[in-house]
């Protein structure tokens, strides 16, 4: 077995050169491409917190995505608050929000859970469709990039982009921690045996309703992130097929892993782009990967690949 | 040999790029989007493509040594995906100018990241007036109707033959909204009465609850404020509830060709409304329309169609008179200042606004009996001449119109 210490810092180590790669990526690639990935991978790693590490499927996470894109995209747009404001605000209001839900869901286990998590996310989305300052089907439209910091200019898709890259490490970090930590270790332990949890003394819904507004915060973070990059909050952020999107992009990539809803974000998003002249075939297509992934690679892409890992180190040795 | 071939193909390269040093790229790329498999698909879909690449035929731009190409994307009626879409073709594909764009949500989308990026923009299906009010910008023009236009043909028509009261079932977004501001207006004005409207879904499937409402409102008309699949659907359900038998008329406030195709004259006969253009109005149109079915599966060309090939024609004559794409708002600029002229809608002008002038025009739908050929489903019942078909410019509080 391999220490805790050194999966760390590998860890750290391949986050650090992806981070190299990533600086580098925009000379090659679309930067407006990139910062959708990179919102999607956030807001796959905040779901992954949740299912990958307290093993808790919530359905409704599009609730906090496009909750928070509208909110952001109000704010800037309508009240002419900073993009930095922008996103605090939106965030905050997903986590209120995420407490909110997280303390009516966290009372049930597995499909009851994810039940009423979808009921409260199709809530939120009716209401999004009736309140008038979503302006229903047309979304919100032209939200204004303004200077971050009333110092950089976003109208720049390269500037811009080094912002969402930095938003997306810090959420990483978050999770990284998160997952290190002494409160981490408690969640895994009750996604391994609750009840055994609750006998050592852990009060278990506390560390599962903050282990949710986390994620839900993280979720709304790379929600409102999306807005501003995209000068768009709609309906699809809030839709329910939203909250299986990115069920969808962290089985590809590997539950519970660190670097799997990173890939997942990635292969989907490519998939969409590159495949957009298919229309609605993509869906699908994508369909169709899903049931591959289930049946041939059940621990997702980056689980396959550490498996294998494993098992040749430990051969090796 | 080989070195010979070599060297022609260069020669050739180095020639063709001479003659488009001008243009951007040296290609003018025009991008049509559009509903390409949903509920707007047969009003323009796949058809305003082969549309937009028939005028690019027809005006011999080959000849004239002008390269265009024409690519296309399917937007599925929602604002994120379009505007990402165009993102991504001004950005990387270097298209110059995007075309059709049903849907009013995302045209108003479009619309903004088209002046951002300095590109340009020629709307054909899309409805809502504000392209050419508070939102109108110098690098769009908004070629073949608009929610004013139809409320104005439709709207008076109806009102000045006794329709008084009225009442809106509404497609519940921006285009939807706009048909109905614009058509209550004009009602209003002419003495009518609006009592009553709701908003459906968009796009919807049932619209029971509706048409119930609107049944038991009593109005004389029941105004459709929606377009293709959705009007279709709630013409169709509202004769299953009687309400044409229980005395009440239905009025669809924009209806194509393919609507009346979709429903039949059985049910859609005695419909009026505003087109823009007809394919039996002349022989110019029924060529277009030959070539158009025989290309399209036998379906037959609806006013978007014509429009796109209309504004096509008129861009590509703007770009060779400035003999330069690069920038939009310089090609919207000279479209306004030459008149258009193309075999399908005629003589006509682009205000200030970037509204295109044009004949509106009245119809009816035909009875059964009346119909002798395929797809002869209209009567031409009144045109609207140019000057009185679209909004005076001072109303539209567009800020490039200097009051």
């Amino acid at each position: 077995m391999m220490k805790a210490g050194t999966t760390k810092n590998r860890d750290l180590q391949i986050f650090a050169g992806l981070m190299a790669l990533a600086l580098i990526a925009p000379l090659a690639i679309y930067p407006v491409f990139l910062m959708k990935v990179l919102c999607f991978a956030l807001f796959a790693l905040a779901f992954n917190l949740l299912i990958g590490y307290v093993g808790l499927l919530s359905f409704g996470h599009a609730m906090f995505f496009g909750g928070a894109a509208y909110i952001s995209g109000h704010v800037v747009k309508v009240w002419g608050w900073s993009p930095e404001m922008g996103i605090i605000a939106g965030t905050a209001c997903a986590a209120l929000l995420g407490l909110a839900a997280g303390s009516l869901a966290i009372r049930r286990q597995g499909i009851y859970f994810a039940m009423v998590t979808l009921a409260l996310a199709q809530m939120v989305f009716f209401f999004c469709l009736q309140a008038p300052f979503t302006k229903g089907e047309d979304g919100i439209q032209a939200i204004p990039r303004r200077p971050v910091l009333g110092l950089f200019d976003l109208s720049d898709d390269r500037a811009f982009y080094y912002l969402v890259l930095g938003i997306f490490a810090f959420g990483f970090l978050v999770i990284w921690r998160t997952i290190h930590s002494p409160f981490g270790q408690v969640l895994k332990a009750i996604r391994e045996n609750e009840p055994r949890a609750i006998s050592l003394g852990y009060r278990v819904d506390q560390y599962k309703l903050l282990a949710f507004v986390l994620s839900a915060a993280l979720t709304g973070m790379a929600g409102a992130t999306k807005a501003l990059v995209f000068q768009l909050a709609s309906l699809t952020d809030v839709a329910w097929q939203m909250s299986g999107e990115v069920v969808l992009m962290t089985l590809v990539g590997g539950m519970g892993t660190v670097f799997g809803p990173i890939i997942g974000a990635g292969v989907i998003i490519t998939m969409q782009n590159y495949l957009a002249g298919f229309g609605e075939w993509v869906l699908v297509i994508q369909g169709a990967i899903f049931v591959v992934v289930v049946m041939a690679f059940r621990k997702g892409i980056v689980g396959e690949i550490q498996a294998w890992w494993q098992r040749r180190s430990r051969n090796q040795a | 040999m080989r070195f010979k071939h070599l060297f022609v193909t260069t020669a050739a390269v180095l020639a063709a790029g001479a003659a488009n040093a001008q243009m951007s790229d040296g290609v003018i790329k025009i991008g049509v989007m559009n509903d390409q498999s949903g509920l707007y698909a047969d009003v323009s879909g796949p058809g305003g493509t082969w549309a937009a690449k028939k005028a690019v035929e027809d005006y011999g731009a080959a000849a004239k040594g002008m390269k265009v190409e024409v690519v296309f994307a399917d937007h599925q009626n929602k604002p994120d995906i379009g505007s990402n879409v165009v993102r991504q073709w001004l950005d990387v594909d270097k298209v110059d100018v995007v075309v059709d764009v049903p849907t009013s949500s995302v045209a108003l989308a479009v619309n903004q990241i088209v002046k951002e990026k300095n590109k340009v923009f020629l709307v054909s299906g899309a409805a809502t007036a504000d392209l050419t009010g508070p939102a109108c910008t110098p690098n769009t023009v908004h070629w073949t109707y608009d929610t004013w236009a139809l409320a104005n043909g439709t709207g008076k028509a109806i009102v000045q033959t006794g329709g008084k009261s009225w009442f809106f079932l509404t497609a519940d977004y921006a285009f939807g909204h706009a048909l109905e501001r614009d058509t209550k207006a004009v009602v209003e004005a002419n003495g009518g009465k609006v009592v009553g409207a709701v908003r459906h879904p968009f796009p919807g499937t049932d619209f029971s609850s509706f048409l119930l409402q609107a049944q038991g409102s009593k109005a004389q008309i029941i105004a459709l404020a929606n377009a293709g699949g959705d009007t279709i659907n709630s013409i169709k359900q509202a004769a299953e509830f009687g309400i044409v038998e229980g005395g009440q008329k239905l009025a669809g406030m924009l209806m194509f060709d393919t609507d009346i195709h979709a429903l039949g004259l059985k049910t859609a006969q005695g419909l009026n409304f505003t087109t823009a253009w007809y394919w039996d109005a002349n022989d110019n149109n029924r060529a277009f329309a030959k070539d158009f079915s025989a290309a399209n599966g036998g379906k037959y060309p609806t006013m978007v169609h014509a429009g796109i090939y209309s504004s096509v024609i008129h861009y590509l004559k703007a770009v060779e008179a400035l003999k330069s794409d690069a920038d939009g708002a310089k090609v919207v600029a000279k479209m306004k200042e030459m008149p258009s002229e193309d075999k399908l809608f005629g003589k006509g002008s682009v205000r200030v606004d970037g509204r295109h002038i044009h004949d509106m025009y009245l119809v009816e739908v035909k009875k059964p009996g009346d119909s002798k050929k395929p797809w002869d489903y209209m009567t031409v019942k009144k045109t609207i001449p140019a000057a009185e078909a679209f909004r005076p410019l001072a109303e539209g509080k567009c800020p490039l119109v200097k009051s």
